[in-house]
């Protein structure tokens, strides 16, 4: 038997293996994966909550989340192009025109 | 059964995240997402959300992987090491991480404290009726209660598509 908790658990150490990922790592694109990662996570959590909750928002939540994720990508991979473009390098220490 | 079927989707999961961490090289980390986001598409599957685990392989590992690799054999990203002394710069890492697992061992002791509300397991409950089931309730929520954000996602996702292409478009004819 399957409890809440472990689903839960999972979720949770997807998003902590994400959060590890957006920390240590410098290159754009890996770090933008590892946003989706805890994304994906969260996603877990929903589901888990609207099965056990037997309450079917969680799922349109979901969907949503997906919707504004694949949005995100768009522009985010768009605005990776453009930093390529325009410094020569994905390295996000060396993006720092803007940095105080 | 099902809890040997969970236990093979989460290591499979947790594995892929790892690699998607340690990874030197962009590609390997984009198809090691890739499994992972199968492998969470199945656990979609086992709690009962089929169209949203459709919806995963599709849109997920399906469109936005593609559109990821794409990008990366675009730009060819130099390869990188992880460097877990990176960890150090960020001390409130480890207290975020111990919070995130207190809050869910948290959860643990208060369902174990009132067993009700949760005490369904999987193969317990079923609460699809009828030929559409699970979608069809799905769907009557999507169109009925939250019709308005449906349609505002809509906007978004023009919107998105609007931007990116402003975005990477290259000014040939300037000046």
């Amino acid at each position: 038997m399957i409890s809440a908790t472990h689903y839960l658990t999972l979720a949770a150490i997807l998003f902590a293996i994400g959060t590890v990922g957006v920390i240590t790592r410098r290159n754009v694109i890996t770090m933008f994966m590892c946003v989706e990662l805890m994304l994906n996570a969260v996603n877990l959590t929903f589901i888990t909550f609207s099965r056990f909750l037997d309450q079917i928002d969680g799922q349109i939540f979901v969907l949503f989340v997906m919707t504004v994720a694949a949005a995100e990508a768009a522009v985010g991979l768009a605005l990776i192009v453009v930093l390529s473009r325009h410094t020569g390098t994905l390295d996000v220490d060396q993006a720092n025109t803007m940095k105080w | 059964m099902t809890l040997i079927v969970f236990y093979g989707l989460a290591a499979t999961a947790v594995t892929a995240a790892i690699l998607v961490v340690l990874m030197s090289r962009v590609v390997y980390s984009a198809l090691a997402l890739i499994v992972c986001f199968g492998a969470t598409a199945g656990l979609f599957f086992q709690l009962g959300a089929q169209f949203i685990a459709a919806v995963q392989v599709i849109v997920y590992a399906g469109a936005i992987m593609v559109l990821f690799l794409f990008v990366i054999m675009l730009l060819d990203p130099a390869s990188e090491v992880f460097l877990p002394s990176r960890l150090k710069r960020v001390p409130g890492f480890a207290l975020a991480c111990a919070v995130l697992f207190t809050l869910v061992l948290l959860e643990a002791a208060d369902r174990w404290a009132a067993a009700q509300v949760f005490t369904d397991s999987i193969a317990g409950t079923e609460r699809s009726s009828g030929p559409g089931g699970e979608i069809e309730t799905l769907a009557h929520s999507l169109f009925r209660d939250y019709l308005l954000p449906f349609e505002v996602t809509s906007i978004l996702i023009l919107v998105a598509v609007l931007g990116a292409v402003v975005l990477t478009r290259q000014h040939h004819e300037t000046e």
